[in-house]
């Protein structure tokens, strides 16, 4: 697994373990190196470590064993307010006592910044998020949407190189979410900082990330780029976590270079690409992302072709949702484009459908 | 109006009437919702008429009561009628003549059949001290004596020579008086009948009031000092944890107020356990005990420990609350603890603080049965001259007197302390 490499990277996560009780690991040896200007996201299901990671990160959790590095540092003895990191917070944690500005200019004041350097700086911060009007409310007057955007504007106006975030989105509707997601992903490229993302979305993580680390269970599942995640998962995990996934249960048959051949417990014999498996006899996943199978009526030639019969169409506009049977599966989702030179078809009918080998991957048995 | 026109608009058929929005039924919409609205109310009033009949049985009417009894006069009005007609005439200098005393004469004498005189004779001599000697005095002998009674009266009791008793009578002859406050407040009448401070000598009111508030605030002051740290700690750890430290506190509740005030002495009294363990560690010798109860030290550590859970209770719960995201975002932002804790996190204490506060500044000032029983001399509060004057002196009306002084004070306090930091509060 390529995790970067630590000596250059900004932040650095060298064998880092995590228990809260002494006997259980909530971060089960984590390595990661994060480069400057990178933006990174955490993905993962909820209690999979995730925030564990980020508070070790900001100084509020220490780490249990391994070194955490910033700027080729080791900071595991630095208190949080010494390591100049923002951070923006699921709730936002404005201070509700403070007003907008008072909030933006606590960070600078107690820098022992003077009162119009200070001003300056706070005046930027909220044009920044389009919020100078709002400088003189307190953080209950404001919506949510405009809370996140202070808390943002907050946890930049100090000029930290590097920003948390943890579900900073978490709280509001879908359609801001998504507005929020470009403005974040907008100020992280205007300002060149490196910022360190803590989701359970997939699609904003899919969205804004550099790369993306795929938790569970306490470990990076992978680490890389959104498309190769989606395009190439390295374990079962990830393939069904990221995107829509079918899943087909088998054991290798027979292992050639880069192909392998996998029976299904229903005795078909899939030709799929070889990831995880080594040797024949192994239990093993495949996986197929429903937009790679199509209806083999085209006279291509396809590494693989099985019967099915439709269970299920679910008309989408731009293309037909269709639950067939294929190889004594039944919740085997495949997405027909909708085009004027298909065939339509009907519940019940038989359709031959096909795949090719490389976009059937043998992950693991889990 | 054709069938068009009600199809283009059936708004104006179905729901208007004389501009008025009516129900289906057609009746106006306001009266319909007013009604609606008028069965809840009575409903829930109903719900609450059994705590209202209760407060006002057992809490309203007593207080009004007793706020009336401060200002109740009527044992002169109803005793000496003719005495203050014949005084009208009377010029207020020197002494009346002598129609003003065969009036005095007339209306003794019927209180004497009457029984009445005792507490004529009692409400006198809150005014001036020989007027009860006098009064049962005279009015024994008043069916014997004849005109002139101006010289009887001069020969029966020396106080009727004197002017004063007579400018008492005119003063205080009207059904309501200001006389308890005038007392209550160290304050008395001169010849002239202005009000002026009472001798230096018999000045005891003002001063305990002073230092009532003084204790209280005091009082108040220590819980917060002790109830914080502790609030603190409990809202930090773990529920298991901090279900203990609440037993700990909750203990004064759960043990009855003289067992815990025995105590106290045990432990504070000259013979007590810290004193000797003083002296058996040679920090203080066996002359120098420290005197810590029955005096003011004694009041106030008992009180201090009595009050404790009022003051903690509240800041536990305001606490419990603080997301500690709001230290943590301070932090990350650059605060040292120090600057987190008092910038971030104390301002949001500041309900609980302020519930807490008051709680036990308002217990604490109407306080009695601690001061009493560890008070001594020095730690005497407001309350505990009240509870004389209600049960030794039976003087009432002083007593009521000074109960709505406090009263008055407490509402005041209360009133300027929501002015000051009410408002952020409610914000916070
Ligand atoms: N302060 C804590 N004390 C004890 N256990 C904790 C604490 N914080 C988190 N955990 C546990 O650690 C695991 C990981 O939690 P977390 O890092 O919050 O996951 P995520 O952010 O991915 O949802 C969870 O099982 C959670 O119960
Ligand atoms: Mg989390």
């Amino acid at each position: 697994m390529d995790n970067g490499n630590p000596s250059e990277a900004f932040v650095a996560f060298e064998r880092v373990q995590k228990s809260y009780d002494g006997e259980e690991l909530v971060v089960k040896d984590l390595n990661l190196a994060i480069g400057k200007g990178e933006f990174l996201t955490m993905l993962g299901p909820s209690g999979s470590g995730k925030t564990t990671c980020l508070m070790m990160l900001a100084g509020f959790e220490t780490a249990t064993y391994g070194d955490i590095l910033l700027d080729g540092n080791a900071i595991n003895n630095i208190p949080p307010h010494k390591r100049g990191i923002g951070m923006v917070f699921q709730n936002y944690a404005l201070f509700p006592h403070m007003t907008i500005g008072e909030n933006l200019a606590f960070p600078l004041e107690v820098r022992g910044m003077g009162k119009s350097e200070r001003e300056e700086k706070v005046k930027r911060a909220l044009a920044m998020v389009q919020m100078e009007s709002f400088a003189g409310r307190r953080p209950a007057q404001l919506s949510g949407g405009q809370q996140q955007r202070v808390a943002l504007a907050r946890a930049l106006v100090f000029e930290p190189e590097l920003v948390l975030m943890d579900e900073p989105l978490g709280a509001l509707d879908k359609n801001l979410r998504e507005r929020m997601q470009y403005e974040i992903k907008h100020l992280h490229d205007q300002l060149g900082i490196t910022v360190v993302y803590v989701t359970h979305d997939q699609t904003e993580a899919l969205t804004m990330s550099d790369r993306i680390a795929v938790f569970d269970d306490g470990r990076i599942q992978q680490l890389a780029p959104p498309a190769d995640l989606y395009e190439r998962p390295e374990n079962a995990f990830v393939a069904q976590f990221i995107g829509e996934n079918n899943k087909l249960m088998g054991k290798v048959d027979s292992v050639d270079g880069e192909s392998a051949m996998v029976r299904l417990d229903d005795g078909s014999l899939v030709k799929s690409l070889r990831v995880c498996v080594n040797e024949p006899g192994e239990e093993t996943t495949l996986s197929l992302r429903p937009e790679r199978v199509l209806v083999a009526d085209d006279g291509k030639d396809y590494d693989n072709t099985f019967e099915a019969v439709v269970e299920e169409l679910i008309y989408l506009g731009d293309h037909i949702r269709s639950r067939v049977n294929v190889c004594g599966n039944r919740d085997f989702i495949m997405k027909v484009p909708n085009s004027s030179d298909h065939h339509s078809m009907a519940v019940g009918q038989k359709v031959r459908v096909g795949w090719s080998m490389q976009d059937c991957r043998a992950l693991d048995a889990s | 109006m054709t069938q068009g026109d009600a199809a283009t608009d059936p708004s104006m058929t179905d729901h208007m009437r004389d501009g008025q929005m009516v129900t289906a039924d057609g009746t106006p919409l306001k009266a319909s919702l007013k009604r609606a609205e008028r069965r809840r109310k009575i409903i829930a009033l109903l719900f609450v008429a059994p705590l209202l009949v209760f407060l006002m049985i057992s809490f309203i009417i007593p207080i009004g009561q007793m706020m009336f009894r401060s200002v109740d006069n009527p044992q002169i009005t109803s005793t000496l009628p003719r005495t203050l007609e014949a005084m009208e005439a009377w010029d207020g200098q020197g002494l009346p003549d002598e129609p003003v005393y065969a009036a005095l004469a007339a209306d003794l004498t019927i209180a004497q059949e009457n029984r009445t005189v005792g507490q004529l004779a009692v409400r006198l001599n809150y005014e001036i001290s020989a007027a009860r000697g006098a009064l049962t005095r005279t009015a024994r002998q008043v069916s014997n004596m004849e005109a002139p009674y101006k010289e009887k009266f001069l020969d029966a009791h020396r106080l009727w020579g004197n002017p004063e008793i007579f400018q008492i009578i005119k003063r205080e002859g009207r059904p309501l008086t200001a006389s308890y406050y005038v007392s209550a407040l160290d304050r008395t009448y001169d010849a002239d009948g202005n009000i002026v401070l009472q001798n230096e000598n018999r000045r005891i009111y003002v001063d305990l009031y002073i230092r009532t508030l003084l204790m209280s605030l005091g009082i108040t002051f220590l819980t917060l000092l002790l109830g914080f740290p502790i609030s603190f700690l409990m809202s930090s750890l773990p529920m298991r944890y901090a279900n203990l430290l609440m037993i700990f506190v909750l203990l004064p509740f759960w043990t009855s107020l003289l067992v815990r005030t025995t105590a106290w002495i045990v432990l504070l009294q000259q013979q007590g356990v810290i004193n000797e363990l003083l002296v058996w560690a040679g920090f203080i010798s066996s002359d120098n005990r420290l005197g810590m109860i029955h005096n003011m030290t004694g009041t106030i550590i008992a009180m201090t420990h009595i009050l404790l859970p009022f003051m903690v209770l509240p800041l536990y719960s305001v606490m419990k609350t603080i997301p500690p995201s709001y230290v943590r975002a301070a932090r990350s932002l650059g605060a040292n603890p120090w600057v987190a804790f008092w910038r971030v996190y104390v301002p949001q204490t500041l309900p609980g603080i302020g519930a807490g506060a008051v709680l036990v500044f308002i217990i604490s000032i109407g306080y009695y049965i601690t001061p009493a029983l560890v008070g001594g001399q020095s730690g005497q509060m407001i309350s505990n001259l009240i509870a004389y004057h209600m049960q030794t002196s039976l003087n009432w009306g002083l007593a009521a007197a000074l109960g709505t002084i406090l009263l008055v004070g407490v509402l005041v306090l209360y009133w300027v302390y929501n002015k000051l930091v009410g408002a952020d509060i409610k914000l916070g």
